[in-house]
């Protein structure tokens, strides 16, 4: 590695904080001024051509010869116990295969397994799969059939019969702490404070963080507000519906098509569940049509792979629409309330939060994500967080771009923005007296490193629109900030040099939005050649090393690296061959943008390729990272909206996002994904959720009533990139596709409010809400 | 159950297929026929990733049976280039990076050629309101937005010299 | 899917005999925006798709000064809004065709297929009462004329019998000085159902209301007409106090209820302003001016 990865952000105390101004902040700007040759700039994606002529293969492109289809039948009650099912009628029916259910799963025990989200009993995963004596939520998989083509597949799976006892629901996380509430799961005990408890309840785990002492930062000061608020279950929303094509072969490997956000990760969760070795399982993963968190869940590959098994055929099983919607993860509605109080100077005393995130049907509702970040923007003496993970019976939640933590920025960035109204001080010159900084200690432990909170609060500042005038009545205009940790885990990188000087890339990170890209242009910024010379490829789990999930904004973070770290084995192996042309000692020669030089002897990279087989073979390197030098991402909004009284629809009239990306590798799709994650956080703040009738069951599960964004309902978003070099990275890359979902929640919601005076408490800020709060103003 | 025997001009080929009644036209183009470039979002219409060109007008593959292809011409994301070339709109998505996932991108492609081949100089608007039955979940719509005016601005460069 | 049969008739005649064989399991086929998404929901079990497109009386679309408007039953939006001529004469009609859907359900969405599925939210049904349009239905047995605010008797059901299909639509040709409009409320700019909506017509002559029509959608088990609008209207002077009493009766007489698409209150109250707005873009399309 060319640059050390430096400690994880806890143990970053080397690095002094920059001494707090008195009364005032720092600007404290140390931009990424350094320039590259390739990276920042903007070449065509390797995978471009395939992807606007139709020809790239997604999940469901994928059909094997032979193929059988595969449907799944899906629980219609949100809470029932499982009395019987008869699977007799199904069997019979023409052209079907093989029908299954839980029971064909192998036996979980009480095992507990780590499938990437920390200690889960396996009976949970199992559950998840297809449901075993209960069903927790409305579209809770029950049972699967395998048949000659879809519409037999769906048939037969309606023709299975099965008995329910259906059992009370609960749907939020107050309604589910209620003592009285049905438990979802008997076995659940609750860990309280790090400790299991005795209790049997819905609440998986209660947490609290602390630092400092909020009572006595509240009694210094001198205005306090404290509000609750509640937030909808909302959906990722890709537009691939979820897919996988099984085939287990009769040589025992089982091999799996499917778009996902980690290949690696079905692989190991697929054997674990199917208790069978990790290296039986190939896992090819398809171009993916979106995921957002979303994909890293599984949910069909096990049933699909059984089905073969049985059959001994091909299955293929694509998710409906409404399968999307009903039998997925969303991310959590929540129930939250924060406390902030500052003193008449504009320093914040104290800030106390109590999230409860529902988990849906199993524990993990990300509320830990939610509390590290509800109040990372902010350097504040006394901090108190308490965070429950509670069981409803909704689907169990997956991560949804940075999830946990745009619903806690709702509630938080809405009482920031009314303690500096109170004050009578500017929103963001506020932010700016009390933004976190290098050496500021989160409640939950770590201290940042070099971050850019106050670049990117500079940025909002000095931007334009936050000084244009409104244009019109009723519109308003909010500013907000929201952070995300960003994450590292694990990359592997392969490295093979073509004899013209061209070079195969092989890595193993989904590509949903073109990494593929922003990879290779990291190695060929170290070899010194173009970004198109290098052909990179994501392949399947036994042809590269383990890599892990796309997510936590990680894959140009850390697969990059990991191509940087090969280019450099590359470059040292360019080094050898040269010496040995120029008798010369490697030492001697020089590397500099894909030239080689030593004693007056010069070489091109493309040269040296070309006499790799005379130089000792061909020329390939690997390298694997798993990097501890991640970097925060901060990212704000300032956004201008126009309310109509009258109906209380909300336009967003105009809309910038900034945000600090520590390197913009490729700034097109750096500004694509903050524009992707803003209009994400629009939907969110103003129309999508799960409307859910009292009985548990999802009304809108269409993409008719559950109202995405469409293009009329936007305005150009325009962008603001700020990079403060992540010094944990080569190229001081952070990580970009996260957190721009945070804070469009409650810059919206502060617009309305600047707009037409209403606090909105609840998400989403749709016209009925918007125009109940105003009728009771 | 009876297969129908369909005949219809697909991409400029003639295309005869058998498909069953209740077979979409979707169902069609990617299962029999192998077009797998036409997507699945949401099979009701309400997504637009299915959107072919049926007798000059962009409909949704899905709300089609492949029954009433019978003597149409249909347009797919694969009959846009011509040739190796790829068209302007293609290339001003590459170039404008108007794709992320790309899952949208083939029925976003084809809705955007009706436009400009129906209005060749269209405004902000006239492109969100075209567009409006076409979702996008990643790129916020800007960049495809931007690229269909690109595109039309380059036609009209080229048509005028 | 369950398997259907799929008839393509080419004649009117052929057409009937179809519906007149299959009866109660015939669904006509137009654009198939309705009846497609219905079949994948499970309805229309070994059901006879008849694909009418193919019928000339089904797909006309004519225009004259002194005969008004026939608009073929499987006319797609497009078409409608497509032809000029038509535009100019019906804005109201054209205001409903052109927010059905998005661009591609307008290439296949015909309004004779939006008033035949009979929903409360048909965007086209209101408009089509405010302009006091009359379904030509046909059978084996004959033809017969019915009003369009009688054609809708429940939600999802028409008046018409199992053996019946819809020919063509036939609007009167617009009086002199009249103007008409739709609205709607959706929460998105486009592709959503009208959480309320509001079809109006209106004749103007010296400086009063000479006629005047409201009715609605989204607030009844079928579209509304409101008679009591249209009579706080008619006779009165052309001003703002007198459209306000309107869109109050439209607001009186609707009987929303709560569902995901907003609450009945909230309904109710969006009935008075679409109302209202709508009365005065059509007064303006009527060449009117408000006091």
């Amino acid at each position: 590695m060319t640059v050390a990865a430096t400690d994880s952000e806890t143990t970053g105390q080397d690095r002094k904080p920059g001494p707090a101004a008195a009364n005032g902040y720092e600007p404290n700007m140390v931009l990424a001024n350094q320039t590259f040759d390739i990276v920042g700039s903007r070449p065509v994606r390797h995978d471009g051509a395939d992807k606007v002529t139709g020809r790239a293969v997604y999940g469901a492109d994928v059909t094997l010869p032979g193929t059988l289809h595969g449907a799944i039948l899906r629980s219609p009650h949100a809470h029932a116990r499982i009395l019987s099912i008869d699977t007799s009628r199904a069997e019979q029916m023409d052209g079907v295969h093989a029908v299954m259910t839980a029971g064909d799963l192998p036996d979980a025990g009480d095992k507990i397994v780590d499938v990437g989200e920390g200690d889960t009993p396996l009976a949970y995963v199992h559950g998840n799969v297809l449901a075993k004596d209960k069903v927790l939520y409305q579209g809770h998989a029950v049972a699967a059939v395998a048949a000659s083509n879809a519409h037999v597949a769906l048939e037969a799976a309606s023709a299975i019969n099965i008995e329910y006892d259906v059992l009370p629901c609960s749907l939020t996380a107050p309604d589910a702490m209620r003592p009285e509430a049905a438990l979802l799961h008997d076995d659940l005990v609750t860990k309280e404070l790090g400790e299991e408890s005795n209790r049997r309840s819905n609440v998986a785990e209660h947490f609290r963080w602390t630092k400092g002492d909020v009572e006595t930062g509240f009694a210094r000061a001198d205005t306090i507000v404290e509000r609750s608020f509640d937030t909808a279950t909302v959906h990722q929303g890709y537009i691939e519906p979820h897919t996988v094509t099984a085939l287990w072969n009769h040589d025992g490997r089982l091999l799996l098509w499917c778009s996902t956000q980690g290949a690696f990760v079905v692989r190991d969760v697929v054997s674990t569940i199917l208790d069978i070795p990790v290296s039986t399982v190939k896992v090819t993963p398809t171009e993916i049509g979106g995921g957002f968190g979303g994909k890293i869940p599984v949910y069909m590959e096990p049933v699909a792979a059984l089905l073969s098994r049985k059959t001994g055929r091909p299955v293929k099983i694509v998710m409906s629409r409404e399968e999307v919607f009903l039998g997925t993860g969303p991310t959590a509605g929540t129930h939250t309330r924060v406390k902030i109080g500052a003193s008449a100077d504009g320093k914040i005393q104290a800030m106390e939060a109590e999230l409860a995130y529902e988990a849906g049907a199993y524990p993990g509702s990300f509320v830990v994500p939610g509390g590290m970040c509800v109040f990372a923007a902010y350097d504040c003496e006394n901090v108190a967080v308490d965070g429950y993970d509670v069981v409803v019976n909704k689907p169990s939640c997956a991560a949804y771009r940075a999830p946990g933590s745009p619903q806690a920025a709702f509630a938080a960035e809405q009482v920031i923005d009314e303690v500096a109204l109170r004050l009578g001080l500017d929103p963001v010159e506020f932010r700016l007296l009390n933004a976190a900084r290098e050496g500021t200690r989160r409640a939950d432990g770590p201290k940042f490193r070099r971050i850019g909170c106050v670049e990117v609060l500079e940025a909002v500042k000095n931007h334009p629109h936050y000084s244009a005038p409104l244009v019109g009545p009723n519109q308003g205009r909010g500013v907000a900030i929201g952070f995300w940790f960003n994450a590292g885990l694990e990359s592997s990188c392969t490295l093979n040099v073509n004899t013209n000087g061209t070079v195969n890339l092989v890595e193993g990170s989904t590509d949903i939005g073109g990494t593929r890209t922003s990879i290779a242009m990291q190695a060929a910024e170290v070899l010194g050649i173009s970004a198109q010379d290098i052909l990179p490829e994501v392949v399947d789990t036994d042809s590269v090393g383990f890599t892990s999930v796309t997510g936590g904004s990680r894959t140009t973070f850390a697969t990059g690296w990991a191509a940087h770290d090969a280019a450099q084995k590359v470059v040292d192996e360019m080094k050898t061959r040269a010496a040995m042309l120029w008798a010369v000692e490697p030492e001697q020669v020089e590397h500099s943008k894909g030239t080689y030089t030593a004693n007056g002897s010069s070489a091109t990279f493309q040269e040296l390729a070309a006499q790799a087989s005379r130089t000792g073979g061909p020329i390939s390197a690997s390298a694997t990272v798993k990097p501890r030098g991640v970097g925060g991402s901060f990212a704000a909004n300032i956004v201008d909206v126009e309310v109509d009284p009258e109906t209380g629809k909300v336009d967003i009239v105009r809309f910038t996002a900034v945000q600090d990306v520590g390197k913009a590798v490729h700034p097109s799709y750096v500004e694509g994904q903050m524009q992707g994650g803003s209009v994400q956080g629009i939907g969110w703040a103003l129309n999508e959720e799960y409307f859910m009738g009292e009985d548990g069951t999802m009304r809108n599960s269409t993409l008719l009533d559950y109202r995405m964004p469409t293009t009329l309902d936007l305005p150009m978003i325009d962008t603001c990139i700020v990079e403060v070099a992540n010094p944990g990275h080569p190229f001081g890359v952070r990580g970009v596709g996260e957190a721009n979902i945070v804070p469009p929640l409650p810059a919206v919601a502060n617009a309305i409010h600047d707009a037409v005076g209403v606090r909105m408490q609840r998400l989403p800020m749709s016209p009925p809400a918007v125009w109940a709060a105003l009728a009771k103003t | 159950m009876q297969s129908i025997h369909v005949r219809s001009t697909i991409n400029g080929q003639p295309a005869e297929f058998l498909c069953e009644p209740r077979q979409s036209l979707l169902e069609v183009l990617r299962d029999v026929l192998r077009l797998t470039g036409t997507k699945e979002g949401c099979n009701d219409g309400n997504c637009g990733a299915c959107t072919v060109e049926m007798d000059g007008r962009i409909v949704p593959a899905c709300l089609v049976l492949g029954a009433e292809a019978e003597g149409a011409e249909i347009l797919t994301v694969e009959g846009i280039a011509k040739g190796s070339a790829l068209h302007d709109l293609q290339s001003a998505f590459l170039t404008g990076a108007a794709l992320q996932c790309g899952i949208c991108t083939p029925g976003f492609i084809v809705a955007s050629k009706a436009l400009l081949d129906q209005n060749p100089n269209p405004s902000e608007d006239e492109i969100r309101l075209w567009l409006a039955n076409n979702l996008c979940r990643c790129t916020g719509y800007d960049k495809i937005v931007r690229s269909v005016q690109a595109t039309a601005s380059l036609c009209r460069e080229e048509s005028s010299t | 899917m369950h398997s259907v049969q799929y008839h393509r008739p080419v004649t009117l005649d052929e057409c009937l005999r179809l519906f007149d064989r299959f009866g109660k399991q015939a669904r006509a086929l137009a654009g198939g925006t309705d009846l497609l998404v219905q079949m994948r929901a499970g309805h229309c079990r070994n059901g006879a798709v008849v694909d009418v497109k193919h019928v000339p009386e089904l797909n006309e679309l004519r225009f004259g000064t002194s005969d008004g408007l026939t608009l073929g039953a499987a006319v797609p939006c497009y078409r409608i809004y497509g032809d000029a001529t038509v535009s100019r004469a019906y804005p109201g009609l054209i205001d409903t065709v052109s927010m059905i859907g998005g661009t591609q359900i307008q290439g296949r969405a015909s309004v004779g297929g939006n008033l035949c599925n009979a929903a409360p939210s048909a965007d086209a049904v209101p408009a089509l009462i405010a302009l006091r349009a009359v379904c030509r239905i046909a059978s084996v047995r004959g033809e017969r004329e019915l009003p369009v605010d009688q054609f809708c008797i429940a939600p999802g059901r028409n008046a018409m019998a199992d053996n019946e299909v819809l020919v063509s639509l036939h609007v009167p040709p617009p009086p002199e000085h009249s103007g008409a409009c739709y609205l709607r409320f959706i929460p998105r700019n486009e592709m959503d159902i009208a959480v309320a909506g509001a079809g109006v017509s209106v004749t103007l002559g010296n400086g009063t209301f000479r006629d005047g029509r409201v009715a609605l959608a989204s607030v009844a088990p079928t579209p509304l007409l409101v008679e009591k609008a249209g009579v706080a209207l008619r006779g009165q002077p052309v001003e703002h106090e007198v459209i306000a009493r309107a869109a109050a009766a439209a607001k009186a007489a609707a009987r929303p209820i709560t569902d995901m698409r907003g609450t009945a209150e909230y309904r109710k109250h969006l009935c008075e302003v679409l109302t209202r707005r709508a009365l005065e873009k059509a007064v303006l399309r009527a060449g009117g001016t408000l006091a």
